[in-house]
């Protein structure tokens, strides 16, 4: 087979699908400033209302219940900082939990908190990095003030027990927040099954454009700028509107709801004949999370190989054209590899083995044969080297 | 129109060795060392083992494995490049500094993860002269002074740490007390202190 080029680095970022590029570019025009009172001005928020409606009706909400934000990152900041005025404002309720395998979006803002002097506590995860329901309802009292869940874990795919969590946030009187970045596009994702009180997700990761994504509140809860000077987005989030990102980010919303039955097919079925191919092929491999298909998000494999080191891995794909991630040590430029999946009790060594492959929908099963054609002659070489044989 | 080349994450010189490594140590290879050394721990992310051949006083043929990363693997292949026909004594005093150099660079957070190969090679040539019965004269030699006061050398923190008595900066003050007078070198004593627990997988 010739050398080709196979991105399977769609957790990271996908590519901007062609029909929101072509649809960004007839509306053009639309760069009026969406607040101005002047037609141009109109017609640009117009646009943006659309994208609104397109949005809320993916996740099953009302259009104003939907926030523009620069992507899941800002909207995971204002969840937390919206409970933190909160708090400062001398509320009783001054503790927040999150899972221990939360983005770090989430994890890091927790953190900075957390030395800031707030109640921060982290749920742990089962072995496949699922939540532990029952140690949250241990955590939840009466001074809990916020929950935080993922609604799928961006390295191990794993999706998270989100409904019952909220229900237990609940029932003991706290709020719930998903970050459904990672799911949108790939499993149905429903403020309202799920009972959500805030929801956060990009664009970028469903073949929308890079720096625009959403803040999801229900009606009547808790909110305050983060962003301040301005009166965009009812006062909750300042900055000219960036017309051309928003109503991609809708175009990209209105595809991924048509296409979602049929992406998840796909990225399930290129999934597991890669993972079927790599245990045929390759010996002592590990696959970390879950092979079911209700418990994990259909485009991410993530697998360990014991004694190869994921970064060497990566960048020998690499010069073979196959584009990956790496939860060991070396990528993240710390001493620590992927705090995801030690969370789920997998071995240091092995996490410093692992590699994430996730697909999307420009993958073809081709990818897939290429990918079992590099990658054991990959394994074997690294291992070659390696102080330890398996 | 513009066209945006990628650059490599490291140096050629490192991507030369990275895809073509030289002197590994083959399966199945007819090398017998006459010393060997390892550091390092697979949890730890990095693992080196280094065999010497010694004729004449110099190192006359090497072999390694390592367990790493791209610039590890890069870094103790440079290393069996310079090392082969040094003397004992030249080699037990190649520094990480002068493998990096010869890489041409390496990111500054590599640098210390990295790059353990002179210090699997000087596991080696310990190794080779206590199995001779040979005395050791470099050990003394390389030894550098990190507390002042109190007089404690990076190799003291160095043999601590790989016989096990030591384990954190506690039991270190109560083993040696570094830094236990005048304070000032508490960075430096805790940066020598990180980095031997890194390298003997403490």
């Amino acid at each position: 087979m010739d050398r080709r080029y196979v991105y399977l680095d769609n957790n990271g970022t996908t590519r901007i699908a062609d029909e929101v590029v072509a649809f960004m570019s007839e509306n053009n025009e639309l760069y009026g400033n969406a607040s101005s009172m002047h037609t141009l001005g109109r017609q640009a928020a117009s646009g943006i209302e659309w994208a609104r409606e397109k949005v809320a009706s993916l996740i099953d909400a009302e259009n104003d219940e939907i926030y523009f934000t620069s992507g899941a990152s800002e909207s995971n900041n204002m969840v937390l900082n919206i409970f933190r005025d909160r708090i400062d404002s001398g509320d009783k309720r001054n503790r927040i939990i999150i899972s221990s395998v939360e983005h770090p979006a989430t994890i890091e803002t927790a953190k900075y908190l957390k030395a800031k002097g707030y109640h921060i506590d982290y749920c742990p995860v089962d072995g496949i990095g699922r939540l532990r329901l029952d140690e949250l309802e241990r955590m939840l009292s009466s001074d809990v003030a916020l929950v935080s869940v993922m609604t799928g874990n961006n390295e191990s795919g794993t999706i998270q027990p989100v409904k019952e969590a909220a229900e237990l946030a609940h029932k003991a009187g706290a709020f719930f927040h998903t970050d459904a970045t990672q799911a949108i596009g790939k499993i149905p994702v429903s403020v309202k099954d799920i009972s959500a009180d805030y929801l956060s997700l990009s664009a970028h990761k469903f073949y929308g454009p890079k720096g625009v994504g959403v803040l999801y509140a229900r009606k009547g809860v808790p909110l305050s700028p983060f962003v301040h000077g301005g009166h965009q987005e009812r006062g909750m989030r300042a900055g000219t509107y960036n017309n051309q990102a928003i109503i991609g980010l809708g175009k990209a919303a209105e595809l991924a709801k048509a296409g979602l039955e049929e992406e998840h097919d796909k990225l399930w079925r290129m999934r597991e004949a890669l993972r079927k191919g790599i245990e045929e092929r390759i010996p002592g491999v590990v696959v970390n999370g879950s092979n079911d298909e209700n418990l994990c998000l259909p485009g991410t494999l993530n697998v360990s190989f014991p004694s190869a080191e994921g970064e060497s891995i990566l960048l020998y794909l690499d010069l073979e054209g196959i584009e990956v991630s790496t939860g060991s040590a070396c990528a993240t430029g710390s001493l620590e590899p992927s705090y995801v999946l030690l969370a789920a009790g997998l071995d240091v060594e092995l996490a410093h083995g692992s590699i994430r492959f996730s697909f999307g929908r420009y993958n073809t099963m081709e990818d897939v044969d290429y990918v079992l054609e590099k990658l054991p002659p990959v394994i074997e070489r690294v291992r070659a080297m390696s102080t330890r044989r398996i | 129109m513009e066209s945006f080349m990628a650059q490599w994450v490291y140096t050629d010189t490192v991507k030369d060795h990275f895809i073509n490594p030289r002197n590994l140590w083959k399966d199945g290879e007819d090398f017998t060392p006459d010393g060997v050394g390892e550091v390092g721990s697979l949890a730890c992310g990095d693992q080196m083992r280094v065999g010497i051949k010694v004729c004449d006083g110099r190192i006359s043929d090497l072999r390694w494995l390592t367990y790493g990363c791209a610039s590890a693997i890069a870094s103790t292949s440079m290393m069996s490049e310079m090392a082969k026909g040094m003397t004992l004594e030249e080699a037990y005093h190649l520094t990480p500094a002068a493998i990096t150099e010869a890489l041409g660079g390496l990111p500054e957070h590599k640098f210390h993860c990295s790059v353990l190969g002179d210090k699997a090679l000087r596991a080696a040539i310990d190794d080779y002269l206590e199995k001779n019965g040979m005395p050791n004269p470099y050990k003394a030699t390389t030894a550098k002074i990190i507390c002042e006061c109190k007089g404690v050398t990076d190799h003291m923190i160095e043999e601590l740490v790989k016989e096990g008595k030591v384990n954190n900066m506690e039991e270190l003050q109560r083993a040696t007390g570094a830094s236990t007078a005048c304070g000032k070198c508490r960075e430096r004593v805790l940066e020598v202190l990180n980095e031997c627990l890194h390298i003997y997988g403490k």
